[in-house]
Parts: C-alpha cells; sequence; structure tokens
C-alpha cells in the first residue's frame, strides 16, 4: 500500500460557493487516482461537494499549479485546484 | 521587457505603454478589455487563483516571445470588483514591425481568456449575482493559435 499523502484542493468560483469552502487538506491514497476519481470518491463528503461536483463535465482543473484533463493521475502533486471553464480577459 | 500584473487598483494604460515605445522598437500594438454594462450589469467581479495566475500570464508571454521577435511584452489584469466602463485588462507588444505587433497581441488576448485562471462574476440593478458562463466562441479563437 502506497503512503498516505496530504494533497491541499482549492476550489474556485461557484465550485467554491457549493462546497462553502475555498479550501481543505485531504489526506489518502491518491498517487494512483485520477483526478475523476478522486472527486467521484470525494462528492460524498457533504451535500456542498455533491452539488459541486455532480456534473464534472463542467469542471476544470489545475494539478500543481498547471492546467490539466480530469483524467490526469494525481501522481505526487500536492495541489489540486477544482474550477469552472475559466472567464478572464 | 516582460512585465506581468494582477493586481485589484486601476492602470494607465498610457503609463504603460509609453514603457513599450521606449524601448526603440518602431511598433507598439495593444488591446484594453473594459466592463460592458449589458443587461443592467452594474458590477463585474474577477476572482483568480494567485500564484498561477501569474505562472500562467507570464507563461503566455514567454510563448509570444518565442513566436514572434518582440522587444516587450505587457500584459496587466485587474481582479476584484470593478463598475462599468472601468478598464478589465490591457496587452501590449512592441516590436520592429506592425504585423508582429498585432498579431503577437491578439494571440495574447485570445489565449489569455482560455488559458488563465480567472473567473468573472456579474452583479445586476436587481439584485442578481451570476457567474459568467466560458464561451465556445473564446476557445475557437484561442485554437486559431496551434500550430
Amino acid at each position: 500500500m502506497p503512503a498516505n499523502h496530504m494533497l491541499d484542493i482549492f476550489y474556485f468560483a461557484w465550485v467554491a460557493e457549493r462546497i462553502g469552502r475555498r479550501s481543505e487538506q485531504v489526506d489518502g491514497h491518491y498517487r494512483d487516482m485520477t483526478i475523476a476519481d478522486l472527486l467521484s470518491h470525494h462528492a460524498g463528503s457533504s451535500p456542498g461537494h455533491a452539488a459541486a461536483f455532480a456534473t464534472p463535465g463542467k469542471l476544470r482543473a489545475a494539478l500543481d499549479q498547471r492546467f490539466v484533463p480530469l483524467d490526469t493521475l494525481i501522481g505526487d502533486a500536492t495541489e489540486l485546484a477544482i474550477f469552472p471553464p475559466v472567464t478572464g480577459g | 521587457m516582460r512585465v506581468v500584473r494582477v493586481q485589484p487598483d486601476p492602470f494607465d494604460p498610457g503609463v504603460e505603454l509609453a514603457a513599450l515605445e521606449a524601448l526603440g522598437g518602431g511598433a507598439v500594438a495593444s488591446f484594453t478589455g473594459l466592463v460592458r454594462g449589458d443587461g443592467g450589469l452594474v458590477e463585474l467581479e474577477l476572482e483568480h487563483y494567485p500564484g498561477m495566475t501569474e505562472a500562467a500570464l507570464t507563461q503566455l508571454a514567454e510563448e509570444a516571445c518565442a513566436r514572434w521577435p518582440l522587444a516587450g511584452v505587457v500584459i496587466v489584469h485587474r481582479v476584484g470588483p470593478m463598475q462599468v466602463g472601468e478598464r478589465i485588462v490591457l496587452v501590449g507588444t512592441a516590436s520592429p514591425h506592425r504585423a508582429a505587433a498585432l498579431e503577437a497581441c491578439a494571440f495574447l488576448i485570445d489565449r489569455l481568456k482560455t488559458g488563465a485562471p480567472f473567473w468573472k462574476r456579474e452583479r445586476f440593478a436587481d439584485g442578481r449575482r451570476e457567474w459568467v458562463d466560458a464561451r465556445d466562441s473564446d476557445d475557437q479563437a484561442a485554437a486559431r493559435w496551434h500550430t
């Protein structure tokens, strides 16, 4: 079994609003999980998480501050961010 | 010269563009994005991902410099609440020639819209607050620069 792994998760825009927090730290066996796996695993944490993660197609992610698809393995990353598609400019 | 700034305070495009003009390139192009008052909008709020935002914008500036012969790039993006008519973003480029300056400026604003972690929320006169949805047309504009 791989060692536990602390992962900082940051939420932005309506994802943060639905969850009711902007960040949290989770501890678990995430190395071999994809971001999508983690979201479905984590959706049961609260009704807010369930609401925020209900439609993964509307979510985007960054691992260690780089945009990645949701099917990316978490691997050794220490920072995950989950957010809607960006709308700057 | 590469300048990337993310800030709550207003900025003066004249000051930013004068710095590009001082590089002696011969051509300076710029784009300024403003808050539109569509549909009764009274305030726009910009949220971002501190740290990643600056890194993403710096990477875009580096891509532009690798692709066109640029003497300078300036990207300034505001965050926080903004009123109708206020400036949101400035992209400026300096080059020896107009084509490079104009193309690099268009590249930077097209790619910034889909490649930097900003999120807009609109507040309307009737009190509604809504997150802005991403637009397919922005994805298409960014995609035209993929080689």
